[in-house]
């Protein structure tokens, strides 16, 4: 049984594609409102995970449950309190800013009378606000980023996915950033202190040092296995973390090296 | 339902912008009739002949346009992962279905508006059957639309999709195809209604079938 105050639980999980096995056997419990940074090489299966927990792909083998409910018995219940946020922008080009974060908004179900509000105030959050009514081809690619942070917060969701999210961003843009992060865990609406859920995060990155500063627990992912998780509170620095991180990748995780690491 | 009309506003809106599709759809079903309209030359003066001969035009015209704007229906979602995004979205995969199709559809129906004048003028068409050509028009379009866009989903994560929408497509087509070019013929010939009811209610059901079919199949389409 997941622990009570367990937002996210997953027991046993496998993913395979075809006869490659992208997760072996993940166990993973993430409590509400935790900050939890996820490291690991290229096809570690990382994203898959992410995939998984947003409901986009099936697993395998075992069990997801969100907020107490299967992501295989009720997938559109799930993704109503996830926002994502990727290097992929999900933003529509040839709309304008505002055209795209009214348009999911629709998507999400949101009251009529509160969206054009809403999206103003999220456009004013990311310095977008003066050229909403702007085609999201003309923007930058740090614009792009920072309108698609505007869009995975529209509807205000319990747990925000990041894949990457510092892509494009300029360091102004990523200091704005990581305050709106640390504001979602206090249950803190973006700029504001509008009374919102409080928002568990997750987050794959390369960036060590950012992620030691933002996040309480770090997990490392090599080959569909999660080889470390543990809370930063244990960990005694970000040089330790660091070296402990590329003792895995050098190892490339053969199954003596996990045990190792395991036993940290 | 709403939802599946903010996806086809969204896909008309973006198109009218750039009017990639539209325009190339256009200028393809234009040159066709205006080449097979030349190359028919007199034959076009007997009404009899132009029965058996134009609804082949009118359709390979329709098709091919058809096909160039369906290959690009889905290039636009794959393009800054945008499926994905909407993948996320707590909607029924279905609504997605329904929305492109609309979409596609309507932009299928400007380019038929557009062509059957010139058609008209250039095959010497008798203009009082034009009710009855827009029924099989507008039913033939949408069965040709409706397995279009799930294909154009689904040829749209391959490399070759360019190739891989065509092949797929066109058998498929065949069932919608030959009862839309022969209603199509019979009115042209005589513009009574009343003789194309065997294949209006083929169109019907063919439309529905793929209608159907093709939004409980989508979800598997898009998947990862």
């Amino acid at each position: 049984m997941a622990s009570t105050d367990s937002i996210i639980s997953i027991k046993d999980l496998t993913k395979s594609f075809g006869r490659r096995k992208a997760l072996h056997n993940i166990n993973l419990e993430i409590k509400r409102g935790e900050f939890i940074a996820v490291f690991g090489p290229n096809g570690a299966g990382k994203t898959t995970l992410l995939k998984i927990i947003s409901s986009i792909i099936e697993p395998s083998v075992g069990t997801v449950i969100i907020n107490k409910i299967d992501i295989k018995k009720d997938p559109s219940g799930i993704r109503k309190m996830l926002g994502a946020i990727s290097h992929e922008t999900y933003l529509y080009h040839e709309l304008t800013a505002r055209e795209n974060l009214v348009f999911f908004s629709h998507m999400y179900n949101m009251d009529k009378s509160i969206i054009d509000e809403r999206v103003d105030r999220l456009l004013k959050s990311v310095d977008l606000f003066k050229r909403a009514d702007e085609r999201v081809a003309s923007f930058s690619r740090g614009m792009k980023q920072r309108l698609s942070i505007a869009r995975a917060l529209l509807h205000q969701p319990e747990i925000l996915l990041m894949d990457e999210p510092y892509t494009g961003l300029d360091q102004h843009a990523a200091g704005k950033f990581e305050l709106v992060l640390l504001n979602a865990g206090k249950g803190k609406d973006i700029e504001t202190s509008d009374c919102a859920e409080v928002v568990t995060r997750i987050m794959i990155t390369h960036n060590i040092e950012r992620a030691f500063e933002l996040c309480d627990r770090m997990l490392i992912m090599d080959m569909g296995n999660i080889v470390f998780d543990r809370k930063k509170k244990d960990i005694e620095s970000v040089k330790q973390f660091r070296e402990m991180y590329l003792s895995i990748i050098e190892k490339d995780t053969d199954a003596e090296g996990t045990d190792n690491i395991r036993a940290l | 339902m709403m939802k599946t009309l903010y996806i086809a506003a969204k896909d008309l809106r973006s198109e009218f912008r750039t009017k990639q599709m539209l325009n190339s759809m256009l200028i393809f079903s234009l040159i066709v009739i205006v080449i097979f309209s030349i190359s028919f030359g007199e034959v076009l003066s007997q009404t009899e002949l132009v029965g058996k001969l134009a609804p082949g035009v009118l359709w390979v015209a329709f098709t091919f346009a058809g096909t160039l704007g369906l290959s690009r229906s889905f290039a636009a979602e794959m393009e800054n992962g945008c499926l994905e995004g909407l993948k996320l979205s707590p909607i029924d995969r279905s609504s997605i279905y329904i929305g492109k199709t609309i979409s596609n559809a309507f932009l299928m129906f400007i380019v038929e508006l557009l062509t059957i004048p010139i058609f008209i003028v250039l095959f010497n068409y008798n203009i009082s059957g034009i009710p009855g050509l827009a029924l099989v028009i507008f039913l033939g379009t949408f069965g040709f639309v409706s397995v279009g866009t799930l294909l154009s989903a689904l040829s749209s994560g391959t490399r070759t999709r360019e190739i891989m929408l065509p092949v797929l497509l066109l058998p498929l087509m065949i069932p919608v195809i030959i009862p839309a070019v022969m209603a199509t013929g019979k009115i042209l010939v005589n513009g009574d209604p009343g003789n194309i009811l065997s294949e209006i209610r083929l169109l019907l059901v063919y439309d529905l079938i793929f209608f159907v079919a093709g939004q409980l199949v989508f979800e598997y389409t898009i998947a990862d």
